[in-house]
């Protein structure tokens, strides 16, 4: 038995035929479409900003455009004549998103562990939703709360105090301006406390209840069975939302650049009032001549590929641990 | 076993426990310790944040009146006056904004989630959650030297908008993706039992199935646009007058005009800045939380 060509289109079929054939096919492309348009929008992205930043890098060249510590706008239009050394930004970042990081982790950490473990029954569905809540607050209000209110109100007489206390090691040094990098990284960490706690909450959350229940059979305490089962059960996906955390730090801009100094300058002091990639950015594009548009764009693409990467290796980490951080929040 | 008399079967316990392990006694102070500090940690972790609340609240609530939102700013040491031009042009770009995301973020979260099998896919997947976490202001510089430096278009709504839809387009996707996820594959098997294609499967079956769910992201994604300052500094650039063009013409939002009201030293100014905080975070919130409730229902429904 033979099927030729002619028979195909006398064989009853339940799929039907005529335009439903195609509509099908045409469905397809268009989620797909979509699909790409994401993956499109993030090329574009990547393509145009590194293409104009270019010039710049040539300009200065790459390695002392990271380096150099003076940057100093220029007001050319189609020429470079300004110095382009990004290095106080860069390691104003680096400090203020370690400091956000220090206070909030560990804290993320306990109110994580607290909610899931110790928490009164009750409590435990309102709290992960206010942090949850909290997540959602913008950035503008954290610093507009913190220049006008926390920074005068609480933050500067403890630097203060331990400016005058700890002063005589280097890094504890005054003066202390109102603004400066542990001011910023402060308020950055009370920022990012929900971010964090949202996700570790559901990767504490996610110990399997047999392994839990064989710790408390064993005769464990609670903080025992925590301590045995949850944190090391815990630990990469832990590490995974903490780098995501980082990588939110990293590129915070508005908050950071109203409580950092912008001072487009670096010093080894806590109490420095310094600059980031991110605010420095913010801070002086509205009055910058094109040339320094495009120098500012080399910071940006720095700033994006820290980020990028520092996202790249969480986002492998909290995979590998089994299932997609909510994100809601991040 | 033990020769002391027990009035209760607790104590009794208790008694045992700590004639048979020397430690017994450590381990419940170690216990009772931790608890402590963990709540402790609680109540120091939540106090911060609800003083912020607390405080846009309270400093916020005597600015508010009818004029904040019906007039333009006044320079900054006049009092009086109001976020009107912010309002407007924040509402102007989200709505924008959501126009390009909502429908484009959806329609890929069904690609991931009805086809989504294979390399292609899972670079999308990959991407989007990388995408969520790109520095805002980067995004508002790469849309600056897409949209304004190469194009004849100057600082206004249209690259706002754009700016905005490119930060809440991964975390629609992200969410309806989880969204769909929960609608159960009876539904879908029923429907194509039933002889209906995919395409109406999905759009007529699967898609009203997850409406009520998918409405969490969008609100979500809203919530985190409407509060953006960073990428509107470089895209709409502010404005104090009221602008309802969508090109060529820089517009106002309310973070810029916080962010602005805040740096100045004038008291006029920066109560008013207070007052737009708590305008935003009125709005931010009741998003946030209406799309939780919505969620947490939905997700409710479809898991049983």
């Amino acid at each position: 038995m033979t099927v030729t060509d002619t028979d195909t289109d006398t064989t009853p079929s339940l799929r039907g035929r005529g335009i439903g054939r195609f509509a099908d096919r045409a469905f397809y492309l268009a989620l797909l479409g979509a699909g790409l348009s994401v993956l499109l929008v993030l090329a574009a992205i990547v393509f145009r900003t590194t293409y104009d930043a270019w010039p710049v890098f040539q300009y200065q060249g790459f390695w002392s455009f990271l380096t150099g510590t003076e940057w100093k706008a220029g007001f050319e239009r189609d020429s470079f004549s300004g110095i382009y050394g990004a290095w106080p930004f860069i390691y104003g970042t680096l400090v203020v998103a370690g400091i956000a990081l220090v206070f909030a982790l560990p804290l993320a950490i306990a109110v994580s562990l607290y909610i899931v473990h110790y928490a009164p029954q009750r409590l435990k569905k309102v709290l992960s939703y206010v942090v949850e809540v909290l997540a959602a607050v913008p950035s503008i209000i954290f610093g507009l709360w913190g220049l006008l209110w926390f920074v005068p109100t609480v933050l500067q007489p403890v630097s203060n105090w331990v400016s005058s206390t700890f002063g005589f090691i280097p890094i504890f040094a005054g003066p202390v301006p109102n603004v400066n990098y542990f001011h910023a990284g402060f308020v950055l960490a009370i920022m990012i406390l929900p971010i964090i706690t949202a996700l570790t909450r559901e990767i504490v959350a996610a110990t399997p209840m047999s392994e839990q229940e064989a710790a408390y059979g064993l005769g464990s305490t609670k903080w025992e069975m925590v301590r045995a089962v949850v944190l090391p059960r815990s630990v990469s996906g832990i590490v995974g939302a903490s780098m995501l955390g980082l990588g939110r730090a990293l590129g915070e801009t508005i908050a950071v650049l109203m409580l950092v100094g912008g001072s487009q300058r670096w010093g080894t002091r806590l109490f420095f009032g310094g600059d980031t990639m991110a605010a420095h950015i913010a801070a002086t594009f509205q009055d910058a001549a094109p040339e320094t548009i495009t120098g500012l764009l080399g910071i940006g693409v720095v700033l994006f590929l820290v980020t990028m990467i520092v996202n790249m290796i969480a986002r492998l980490i909290v995979w590998r641990f089994g299932f997609r951080a909510t994100g809601d929040a991040i | 076993m033990s020769n002391q008399a027990m009035p209760t079967a607790t104590s009794r316990a208790r008694a045992s426990l700590a004639v048979r392990q020397g430690n017994a006694a450590r381990r419940q102070r170690t216990e009772r310790f931790v608890a402590t500090l963990l709540t402790f940690f609680m109540v120091v972790a939540s106090i911060p944040l609800f003083l912020i609340l607390l405080q846009v609240v309270q400093r916020g609530w005597n600015v508010l009146s009818y004029e904040f939102f019906t007039q333009k700013e006044f320079p900054p040491a006049r009092v009086g006056g109001g976020y009107a031009a912010g309002f407007v042009g924040t509402g102007i770009m989200v709505l924008w904004a959501g126009l390009f995301a909502i429908p484009t973020g959806v329609l890929a979260a069904v690609y991931l989630n009805e086809y989504g099998r294979g390399p292609l896919a899972a670079a999308i997947r990959f991407f989007t959650d990388v995408m969520t976490g790109i520095p805002s202001v980067f995004v508002g510089l790469a849309v600056y030297f897409l949209l304004i430096n190469a194009t004849p278009l100057t600082f206004g709504a249209f690259p706002g908008a754009i700016s905005l839809g490119v930060i809440m387009l991964p975390i629609v996707v992200r969410s309806s993706e989880e969204i769909l996820r929960t609608v159960p594959d009876e539904l879908r098997q029923g429907s194509l039992a039933m002889g209906a294609r995919k395409w109406q499967t999905t759009l007529k079956v699967v898609l009203p199935a997850a409406a009520p769910g998918l409405t969490t992201g969008a609100m979500l994604a809203v919530a985190r646009a409407a509060g953006e300052t960073a990428p509107l500094i470089l895209t709409a650039f502010g404005n104090i007058n009221i602008v309802t063009d969508l090109f060529n013409t820089a517009i106002g939002a309310v973070p810029l005009q916080i962010y602005n009201g805040a740096r100045q030293p004038f008291a006029p100014g920066v109560e008013r800045a207070w007052g737009g905080a708590l305008a935003l975070l009125v709005l931010v919130l009741l998003l946030t939380v209406t799309a939780r409730y919505v969620g947490s229902k939905f997700s409710k429904i479809g898991n049983r």
